[in-house]
């Protein structure tokens, strides 16, 4: 990788959202940053705030505590209107569910410009029509595609127009929420191998939300686990695969279903029980524990966990 | 390899009862005043106990299989030709709801894919399973209502006895998809069908799924059929799979078989786009263009058009079905004699490499049944 420029940065970033008793922290105090040009990995399970963290970075979801940084200004809560719309155009989302994510009203040549009117990212007609056609045939397809409404594309198609919709604003970020989990098999290969193709040739930095490992091992450099709001292991994604530390990485592991029926069959499934940590006494804390792999632990966890890991390391 | 697939054959003779069999099934839509042929003379048989699960992409009609064997095609759809065999007796010509009721729920049950819409929102969920037990098994109220408790209970719901009474938002998708097949199984069926029944769920509330789905198979007995698209779930749950594409079974054989040793190379071609088996930094293999259109005649091999094997003769005759093994067969002309050699894609080749090797290494410490063996060893540690 080039010169490691930190593209976004997250700092103790809270969420919370008002229910009828008080709040719901469904994000706890989360650290972590993303290098430019990498393709970073957020995993967990629904529920564990994943997405909320997606949505709060191109700043859909408020956030109610710490600071997230995009190239060094910080981009949370109240902020200049310039600086808004500098964010609107540098950091682009794709949804999960392509078929309830483009408005079925609108054809696509204005869906895809929707970003470029708000923002007025053009000069004249043909500027926006040639924006739209490069976008459209960026993702594969046609440009006279254009003309069309969104139910006469295949799901594969529509969430190539939902890329598109992304990449007309030319961002630098894009924050890619699980696209591919509502996709056929078939189709997800083809999607997958556009987002790393579009990363390579644009030099994009891609923040890729899932919660199928297998996925995310094939497509990531670095990737953070997070469970109930708390990121609790955050490495290099070979090393979280050869070493996983915290016990619900390895359950969110050994539960990757694989396709090779002799060993799924002797496969058994961990299950993550919370309880089998003790924090009463010894709070857990963000620590460094292998080079350059962080995870929640107290020092007793740090040792026992790393020990099996400790002998191959000197 | 040989001595193997004898074993392998032997295991399956013993418990070769037939519990349904389809023959050339044709199924077709009337759609806007057009004749869509969903399944084009399908082939396929089940046999009791075991676990079959049937692998394609979207639109590949294995939905619509399914529900044949139920009654539960649409309105516009019918069964234009062949058979099913349900116990001896043909489900093909079934007409009324009245006759279909003998058999839906009764004998054969469906799980769906979606637990957040196949329950009823406005009733608690101990009371849409007590229904079944008073409409199946004739109870009275109170009675079915202790039966629900037990069944919800056995799904590993907690707190079954107070959860009862609470309605489906109130539950995770996980436990949702617990109590849908709670109503399922409430219906003691021979033969379940679960139609994607994880495809909702996260990664290790499916793997809780399917060990559930597992362990109510080992206690009661009952055939299941799995229909879905991830090759993860079927290598985790199938005895034999079978591969469909364009309302055809192109493959099928053994889990084994099919995963290690495939022929077809629409089975290639789903095997190479696994995220799984990809290699970092290199593009995944994807399938080339889109299913043929179903509302035209099809001519030759359906899948010849997205296939980078395919021959002169893929585009004009239906290509038969070859054996492989006794329990292994294939429908692609790459298998006729007279088929010119075709190397399997890398990924492929070293399954069937890596397959050989593990199977010589097995037969070499024992000479008679090693497949048979260690096969049996796996029926133990799944239940």
């Amino acid at each position: 990788m080039m010169a490691k420029e930190k593209i976004l940065e997250v700092k103790d970033l809270s969420v919370d959202f008002k229910v009828r008793k008080g709040y719901f922290r469904a994000v706890d105090k989360v650290n972590f940053f993303i290098y430019r040009g990498e393709t970073f990995g957020l995993v967990g399970e629904s529920g564990s705030g994943k997405t909320t963290i997606g949505r709060a970075i191109v700043r859909i979801n408020e956030t109610s505590e710490g600071d997230i940084l995009f190239e060094g200004k910080k981009i949370n809560g109240k902020i200049p209107p310039e600086l808004d719309r500098e964010v609107i155009h540098k950091i682009q989302m794709i949804f999960q569910d392509p078929m309830a994510s483009l408005n079925e009203r609108a054809k696509i040549d204005y869906i895809v410009s929707e970003g470029l009117y708000s923002i007025g990212g053009f000069k004249t007609e043909e500027e926006r029509k040639a924006k739209v056609e490069k976008a459209l045939l960026d993702v594969g397809l046609l440009p006279e595609f254009a003309s069309r409404f969104p139910h006469e594309f295949s799901g594969g198609q529509r969430q190539r127009i939902g890329i598109a919709r992304a990449l007309v604003m030319s961002p630098e970020l894009l924050v890619a929420d699980e696209p591919i989990s509502a996709l056929d098999v078939s189709i997800r290969a083809q999607v997958l191998n556009l987002l790393a193709q579009l990363q390579e040739t644009k030099g994009l930095t891609l923040m890729f939300i899932a919660h199928d490992l297998s996925v995310v091992r094939f497509i990531t450099d670095r990737i953070a686990v997070i469970h109930l709001g708390k990121i609790v292991e955050l490495g290099k994604t070979e090393e979280i695969f050869s070493r996983p530390l915290h016990p619900y990485t390895r359950a969110l592991l050994s539960a990757i279903p694989l396709p090779d029926p002799r060993r799924e069959r002797g496969r058994k499934a961990v299950v993550y029980d919370p309880s089998c940590h003790d924090y009463s006494k010894n709070k857990p804390r963000w620590v460094e524990a292998l080079p350059e792999h962080f995870v929640l632990a107290n020092e007793a966890e740090v040792e026992a966990w790393t020990k099996p890991f400790s002998s191959a390391l000197s | 390899m040989d001595v193997d697939k004898n074993a392998n054959n032997k295991t399956f003779a013993a418990e070769d009862e037939t519990i349904l069999d389809v023959q050339d099934l044709v199924i077709k839509f009337n759609l806007r005043g057009q004749v869509l042929t969903a399944i084009r003379g399908a082939n396929m048989s089940v046999r009791r106990g075991e676990t079959l699960a049937i692998v394609g992409e979207s639109g590949s009609g294995k939905s619509v299989l399914t529900k044949s064997f139920i009654g539960m095609l649409d309105k516009n759809g019918w069964v234009d030709s062949g058979s099913i065999l349900f116990e001896g007796v043909d489900l093909a010509h079934y007409k009324t709801e009245k006759e279909w009721l003998s058999i839906r729920g009764k004998k054969i049950s469906m799980v769906f894919q979606d637990p957040m819409t196949s329950l009823n929102p406005l009733k608690p969920i101990g009371k849409q399973i007590a229904e079944v037990y008073e409409l199946h098994h004739g109870m009275d109220a109170r009675c079915a209502e202790q039966e629900a408790i037990a069944m919800l209970d056995r799904v590993g719901i907690t707190e079954a006895d107070k959860r009862h009474k609470q309605y489906p938002h109130e539950f995770s998708g996980g436990m949702r998809q617990r109590v849908v097949i709670a109503i399922a199984m409430a219906c003691q069926p021979e033969v379940l069908i679960c139609d994607e029944p994880t495809t909702a769920l996260d990664v290790t509330i499916q793997a809780q799924i399917l060990d559930l789905i597992r362990s109510l198979q080992a206690e009661f007995g009952f055939t299941t059929i799995y229909i879905t698209h991830d090759l993860g779930v079927v290598a985790n749950v199938a005895d034999r799979v079978a591969v469909m594409y364009s309302g055809k079974i192109v493959e099928c054989g053994t889990a084994e078989e099919v995963f290690y040793d495939p022929r077809h190379p629409y089975t290639w071609a789903l095997l190479s786009s696994l995220p799984q088996l990809g290699v970092k930094g290199k593009p995944l293999f994807s399938i080339r263009g889109t299913p043929p259109s179903l509302f035209n005649e099809i001519k030759g091999d359906a899948f010849a058009p997205r296939n980078p094997y395919a021959l002169k003769v893929d585009f004009v005759y239906e290509p038969p079905v070859f054996e492989v093994s006794p329990t292994h067969w294939a429908a692609t002309w790459l298998l006729d004699p007279r088929a010119p050699k075709v190397e399997p894609p890398e990924i492929i080749r070293q399954l069937q490499e890596a397959w050989l090797v593990q199977n010589t290494w097995l037969s070499g410490g024992a000479t008679q049944e090693p497949e048979g063996a260690s096969a049996g060893a796996h029926e133990e540690t799944k239940s």
